[in-house]
């Protein structure tokens, strides 16, 4: 009695052994793969790699823009563009109201400064520190700075002037004067300059709405070309459109497939063994892959993405769907079958309403993981709203706008998600309820 | 079909009903399956005209990339070891990746997960809160975080892991949060009344119940994250999927070179799949040993 008391404590204490060990062991063996990882990607030599200013100006532009008032200084012509670019330039002769045009102008800045471009020389009185003036001419920029020591936010050489105070920024070169007024919010979101309804309160454009201007007002609005509402949004179509077709075609083509991959229902083992494989393989070499050929056949666009992703899905349905009816209960199929029906119809009554709900719930679940996918691959194929946020990245500058789609995407995901949760939920009640 | 369900001798006015009921879900099965029908057809002949290239047009084509790929690999087997070898470490990035990302993402994720269950977090009145952070860490596509972080930190596998890791944490968080409602608050119970803080009950009274669930989880995690991490090599973040599109871009006559990372890959892919779902059908049907 006396040794099966002492067998089991050695046993119990064997096993505490054998728990305290792996409750150590797990954490430790996390750290140290954690650690050479971190040799392995270098995460030590990180920060001189990263580029912080590259991350301030993204971050100040999400929530902020800028005006560039620029003088050439050889003909003395002002422009005024909102970013600088293009599309958001004030026409010749008009200014927002904190420039005043004229011989010399006077641009306001923030916190009641001022920088003033005269025809001989630019001039800017700094508060607390002094009247900075520079005469650009052929033989430099001819800075004049207060006696002392130049601050470090000004860079001032024979050809250079750069002023970066709170309120804005100066440079003057030679040929150029340009001073940048930061401003927060999204610039020219709704309306462009070149629209009527630019500047006016949103009480006012309501009001014009209401008073048979909507067509216009939506036109303005929908086409502005700053921030392309309607591409933007016939993008999101695309993307969306990209996982319904790739989704529903997967789903459509694996059913057939996976009847032909249940045991219950394909009594050749070869054939079983083969439409098996087929499905790893086809999941096995993976969406990227995918998209890499499928872009050779058929360029890039929504359709080589759509077909992407029913190709990989097909193989994750086709398992999926296999197991579903490996699981199915025979008797609701004899039942069918007692009543004379033809073999399709047995599928039709018998099999296919047991398995619907675990098809729909796959289905949708897919469908709201796809969105996802579909941006990805949008951005590797070019289709959709994952090249326009590969585009406007690209271009290094426009990071409200990349905000702006990583706002939709978001809520597109958000919206996809919620919405095939419901949908979820109401089908397969509904199918319960009805069989 | 429907006539036998019904049963005999009901009143004729109740069958009439009965059938009226029947015929009315046949119709709205009927155009339900019409509008579905409709909404792909006409997607379909959208995304085709939207594409640079038709469907009927690329169709007898598609083979045409493999076939040269593979004739090309063909032709010059004998360097196909040698080129195995040479993306041999890209893989084991890519995978390093995936396994990184998967690992921070889990902790954090089991962290987050209890905090966000109702009956186990440490401020019930945050749950809202930490429940809508998963919610948007799990809506945000891993390349929108890649794309800024490649930016900002430059290219190289350090911004595809933290991307994939915040998705991870939002995708198990979810998964996990679902795990601890099910755990048994009896040990939970216990710990408390010998004094144990949050911290303590949850390593001693929770996780233990919950590991194999989690473990089952993270595994299925790790296999869609090497996919994942693959995917973002193509977009610049380094590991296979870089060597892919550089391979790509050398175009014809090199195609030995995409070959064998295509090998590397749909390996890695397969061989992932096979153990994670070998260890995820013992850690939830039990050990077969």
């Amino acid at each position: 009695m006396s040794s099966h008391v002492q067998d089991l404590k050695h046993v119990a204490s064997q096993n505490f052994t054998k728990k305290r060990l792996f409750s150590f062991g797990v954490p430790a063996v996390m750290l140290a793969y954690l650690t050479v990882i971190f040799f392995a990607f270098d995460i030590a030599g990180l920060s001189e790699r990263a580029d912080w200013d590259n991350a301030t100006s993204l971050v100040a532009d999400t929530y902020s823009y800028k005006t560039h008032v620029a003088r050439d200084n050889r003909n003395g012509e002002i422009t005024i563009a909102i970013e600088g670019e293009k599309k958001g330039r004030y026409p010749q002769g008009t200014a927002p109201d904190w420039v005043t045009l004229g011989d010399t102008t006077v641009i306001e800045l923030r916190e009641g400064q001022q920088v003033i471009f005269s025809p001989q020389e630019v001039r800017y009185d700094i508060p607390g520190y002094g009247l900075v003036t520079a005469a650009p001419d052929r033989s430099g920029v001819n800075a004049v700075l207060p006696a002392g020591d130049v601050p470090d936010w000004i860079n001032v050489s024979k050809n250079r002037l750069a002023i970066t105070t709170d309120a804005g920024r100066l440079t003057v070169t030679r040929n150029r004067a340009e001073v940048f007024r930061y401003f927060y919010g999204w610039e020219l979101f709704f309306f462009t300059l070149d629209s009527p309804y630019h500047g006016l309160p949103t009480t006012e454009v309501m009001a014009r709405a209401l008073g048979g201007e909507h067509a216009q007002i939506w036109e303005d609005f929908w086409s502005n070309k700053m921030w392309r509402h309607a591409d933007v949004a016939w993008a999101m179509g695309e993307t969306i459109l990209m996982a319904f077709l790739g989704t529903m075609g997967a789903a459509m083509l694996a059913l057939p497939m996976a009847f032909l991959a249940a045991k219950n229902f394909a009594p050749l083992k070869a054939v079983r063994f083969a439409t098996r494989r087929v499905f790893d393989f086809v999941r096995g070499v993976d969406a990227l892959i995918w998209t890499v050929i499928l872009a050779r056949a058929f360029g890039p666009g929504p359709l080589t993405g759509a077909l992407a992703i029913l190709i990989t899905d097909t193989g994750s349905f086709g398992k999926m769907f296999s197991e579903a009816l490996e699981n199915v209960d025979e008797k609701q199929i004899e039942g069918i079958q007692s009543t004379g029906a033809k073999p399709v119809q047995r599928y039709r009554f018998g099999v296919i309403p047991q398995i619907t709900p675990v098809l729909l719930s796959q289905i949708l679940y897919y469908l709201e993981s796809n969105t996802r996918s579909a941006t990805i691959i949008g951005a590797i194929t070019g289709g959709g709203i994952g090249l326009l946020l590969t585009q406007a990245m690209i271009t290094q500058k426009d990071w409200e706008e990349v905000t702006y789609y990583i706002v939709l995407i978001i809520l597109m995901v958000m919206i996809m998600d919620s919405l095939s949760g419901w949908l979820r939920r109401k089908l397969i009640q509904g199918t319960q309820s009805g069989h | 079909m429907t006539d036998a369900t019904a049963p005999q001798g009901m009143s004729p006015d109740l069958r009439a009903d009965y059938m009226n009921l029947t015929r009315r879900k046949r119709l709205y099965n009927g155009i339900l399956l019409i509008l579905f029908v409709a909404l792909m057809v006409s997607g379909f002949q959208t995304a085709d005209r939207r594409n640079a290239g038709g469907f009927w047009d690329g169709l007898p084509h598609v083979f045409d990339f493999p076939a040269e790929v593979l004739s090309e690999a063909w032709e010059k087997i004998g360097a196909l070891p040698a080129n195995l070898v040479t993306y041999f470490p890209s893989l084991v990035e890519t995978i390093n990746i995936a396994g990184a990302a998967t690992l921070l993402g889990a902790l954090f994720a089991i962290v987050l997960s209890l905090l966000s269950t109702r009956g186990l977090a440490r401020w019930p009145r945050l749950i809202p809160l930490f429940r809508r952070c998963l919610d948007i860490l799990r809506a945000v596509p891993e390349i929108v975080i890649a794309l800024i972080l490649i930016f900002v930190l430059g290219g190289g596998p350090v911004p595809a892991m933290i991307a994939i890791a915040l998705h991870t944490v939002g995708a198990l968080g979810k998964l996990f949060s679902e795990v601890n409602e099910n755990a048994s608050l009896k040990p939970l119970e216990g710990l408390e009344s010998v004094g144990a803080t949050w911290g303590q009950r949850m390593w001693l009274g929770v996780i233990p119940q919950v590991a194999p669930n989690y473990l089952s989880y993270a595994l299925l995690r790790f296999e869609i994250n090497i996919r994942a991490s693959a995917i973002l090599g193509f977009v610049g973040a380094g590991g296979i999927g870089y060597e892919l599109k550089n391979a790509m871009s050398w175009g014809k006559g090199q195609y030995d070179d995409a070959a064998a990372i295509f090998l590397l890959l749909f390996a890695a892919i397969v061989i992932t799949d096979q153990i994670s779902s070998h260890f995820r059908n013992r850690l939830t049907h039990g050990a077969v040993s």
